[in-house]
């Protein structure tokens, strides 16, 4: 080691080495990880799609491969599922209650958010908070009296139940979340845009909601998958096959008695399953970009 | 003519003619702003001259952007009146006050590209997209900013972001502009030229500005005439000349200066001078009508184009004082030492003892 590669009595070239070697573990670890938890992510999904074809004779035999076929693929638990079931329509139920659900709920909750966050009223900060309270209490508390709601409305065996309760779920949560949004973007841009020519409404409408585009997607991907997952409500208020949602009706049809309807279960919850991720995938990036990153300050 | 509005009444022409833009006087009558207990702005009776630069200056809290924010619309006064080109305009939204206003952000909309920035107030009068492109290259132009049109705010630089902001203001033909403290966000380097675009921009278009600062080399430098503000009251109005050297009260006198009029207390009055006036004798011309005084030297800071010097004043119970000597007097200081300095007699400015105000000259007598 010549003396130009020590300093102060250190090695460097010596460090150089270490901080390399540290480098390329590091990386390595990473992609390790990466790929274990990539694994872990898809081989439920991998398992369902391979069963949903399966004989029942391949599936229940324990020497068979569980993770391959043994005997040749068959459709006839999706004929089942299609046929002989309320699948579709548990499907258009969920979508019906997850659209009308997440128009409520921003209808509702843009407003309040807003109001929250930009005007300075006396009670703003208490209702805020009030708001949040509610967003704590859980719903197996709630379920007994909204039951007796519905039903003194007259509203159990129908879609419009659903409808007029999640929204108790979805709106403290979404109110609380948008806040935090309109919090994000600066007074400055909406006052400029009512100086610029437009009035406040016309000025949110132009400037603030486009950048509120992530707080929006986040609200409408929550309230409609908790349309699609919530169990309790849906099964306590509606009973007949007409009126359930996937969560309910799914369950609730495919295991009769002590029966288990593997495959068909397994290709109902794949059916619902896949677009879902898919969806969540493509707004990914929204949720995290620093959307108004440079605008105000450099 | 470069350019020419399409079915408006009014025509914007060529852009190096400073009668061409419709300029009009801003005023504000017993103007107050409260918020809930706190008095924002107490009472401002303020008049702009056509297409005069008028700079609110104060420190931060004293009312200057309430004030500002009030003429735009943006707040509404808890009593008094706006006029703006000789029209009430307290109970109109911001939108109907034909005003332009630059944040000191700058408040770019991130989600539009630098072209759609400029455009958006054309877009929201409801000019039709040929005249609206002619307009925005226009302006563009008149900013040397025609190259970033295409770009998104965060692409830009602060200087850039400037010069967007101030196109996008033009574009609407105002009649008055009003800027909040918009170089406080740049470095300084950068402020120097940003201010230079500024008033070379406001020479030009020639148009009412009001400009609010607490930074007073920005208030000196540009302003036509400057409103010192405290407290929610107008201190002093007057052209930089006057506020720095014929100071309404104590306030203004400390707050304008850096470092600020040395101020010493005597009985039944104040009296105060400038660092800069403020010299060891034999440097000063006037001896005979200069006052003298014996001034102990604690300490020199030596700046290149200046010194100061910090110590106290003997014959005024030791009250602290500061002396400004410019490099050209080399003279030799030695600290922890009486020196004998003196004012000449004309730069002493007087106050009240009780509320501060300036007062006639006194005869001193020690």
């Amino acid at each position: 080691m010549t003396e130009s590669t020590t300093w102060a009595g250190t090695d460097v070239a010596a460090l150089q080495r270490q901080a390399d070697r540290r480098h390329r573990w590091g990386r390595f670890g990473l992609y390790a990880g990466a790929i274990l938890f990539a694994f872990l992510a898809a081989f439920p999904f991998s398992w369902a799609l391979i069963s949903m074809f399966k004989e029942s004779n391949d599936l229940y035999v324990k020497e068979n491969n569980p993770f391959w076929f043994n005997e040749s693929p068959t459709l006839e638990h999706l004929r089942l599922l299609f046929l002989e079931t309320n699948y579709l329509t548990f499907i258009r139920n969920t979508v019906l209650v997850g659209l009308a659900v997440t128009a409520i709920t921003l209808a509702v909750s843009l407003p309040a958010a807003y109001a929250l966050a930009r005007l300075r009223l006396r009670w703003g900060e208490r209702m805020g908070i009030a708001i949040f309270l509610v967003y704590l209490i859980p719903p197996t508390l709630l379920f007994i009296p909204m039951t007796r709601v519905i039903t003194s409305l007259g509203l159990q065996e129908s879609l419009l139940s659903l409808i007029l309760v999640y929204p108790t779920i979805t709106i403290p949560i979404s109110s609380w979340l948008l806040m935090g949004f309109f919090k994000g973007i600066p007074m400055d841009i909406e006052e400029q845009a009512m100086v610029d020519g437009h009035s406040r409404m016309g000025a949110i409408a132009r400037v603030v909601l486009p950048l509120m585009f992530p707080g929006i997607i986040a609200v409408v991907v929550f309230a409609f998958t908790l349309a699609s997952h919530e169990f309790i409500y849906a099964l306590a208020f509606n009973k007949s096959s007409a009126v359930k949602t996937i969560a309910t009706g799914v369950p609730t049809e495919l295991v009769r008695g002590d029966v288990f309807f593997w495959q068909s279960l397994q290709g109902a919850v794949i059916m619902i399953a896949v677009p879902i991720a898919l969806l969540f995938n493509a707004f990914l990036d929204r949720f995290i970009s620093g959307f108004t990153m440079g605008a105000v300050k450099g | 003519m470069p350019f020419s509005t399409t079915g408006g009444d009014r025509v914007w022409s060529a852009a190096g003619d400073p009668h061409s833009a419709i300029v009009a006087v801003v005023e504000v009558r017993d103007l107050r702003k409260e918020f809930g207990e706190v008095v924002a702005v107490d009472g401002v009776d303020l008049r702009s001259e056509e297409g005069e630069f008028l700079v609110l200056l104060g420190p931060s809290g004293c009312g200057k952007t309430t004030l500002l924010r009030m003429i735009a619309g943006l707040e509404q006064p808890t009593e008094g009146e706006i006029r703006i080109g000789g029209e009430d305009v307290s109970r109109l939204p911001p939108r109907a006050r034909r005003i332009a206003m630059v944040f000191q952000s700058y408040a770019l909309y991130p989600h539009m590209t630098v072209a759609n920035n400029i455009a958006f107030p054309l877009k929201a009068q409801g000019m039709d997209p040929e005249a609206r492109n002619e307009k925005v290259e226009w302006a563009a132009g008149l900013f040397g900013i025609e190259g970033l049109l295409q770009r998104r705010p965060r692409q830009l630089s602060g200087g850039e972001r400037q010069r967007v902001a101030l196109a996008r203001a033009l574009v609407r033909e105002p009649t008055v502009f009003l800027l909040d403290e918009p170089l406080s966000n740049l470095d300084a380097k950068l402020r120097a030229a940003a201010r230079d675009d500024l008033m070379e921009f406001q020479r030009r278009i020639g148009i009412t500005t009001i400009y609010v600062t607490h930074d007073q080399v920005e208030a000196m430098g540009m302003g036509d005439r400057i409103a010192v503000m405290d407290h929610g009251r107008i201190r002093q109005l007057g052209t930089p000349e006057e506020v720095y050297h014929h100071p309404a009260d104590v306030f203004v006198a400390q707050f304008l200066g850096s470092p600020p009029m040395n101020l010493l207390e005597t009985p039944g009055f104040l009296f105060g001078f400038r660092p800069e006036q403020f010299l060891p004798e034999g440097v000063a011309a006037d001896e005979g009508t200069r006052v003298p005084f014996t001034f102990h030297v604690n300490r020199i800071e030596y700046l290149g184009s200046e010194r100061f010097l910090y110590g106290f004043i003997r014959e005024y119970d030791e009250t602290r004082v500061i002396a400004m000597l410019p490099a050209t007097v080399t003279l030799p200081i030695s600290i922890d030492q009486d020196h004998k300095f003196s004012v000449a007699k004309d730069q002493l400015r007087f106050f009240d003892y009780d509320d501060g105000a300036k007062i006639a000259p006194q005869p001193l007598m020690r």
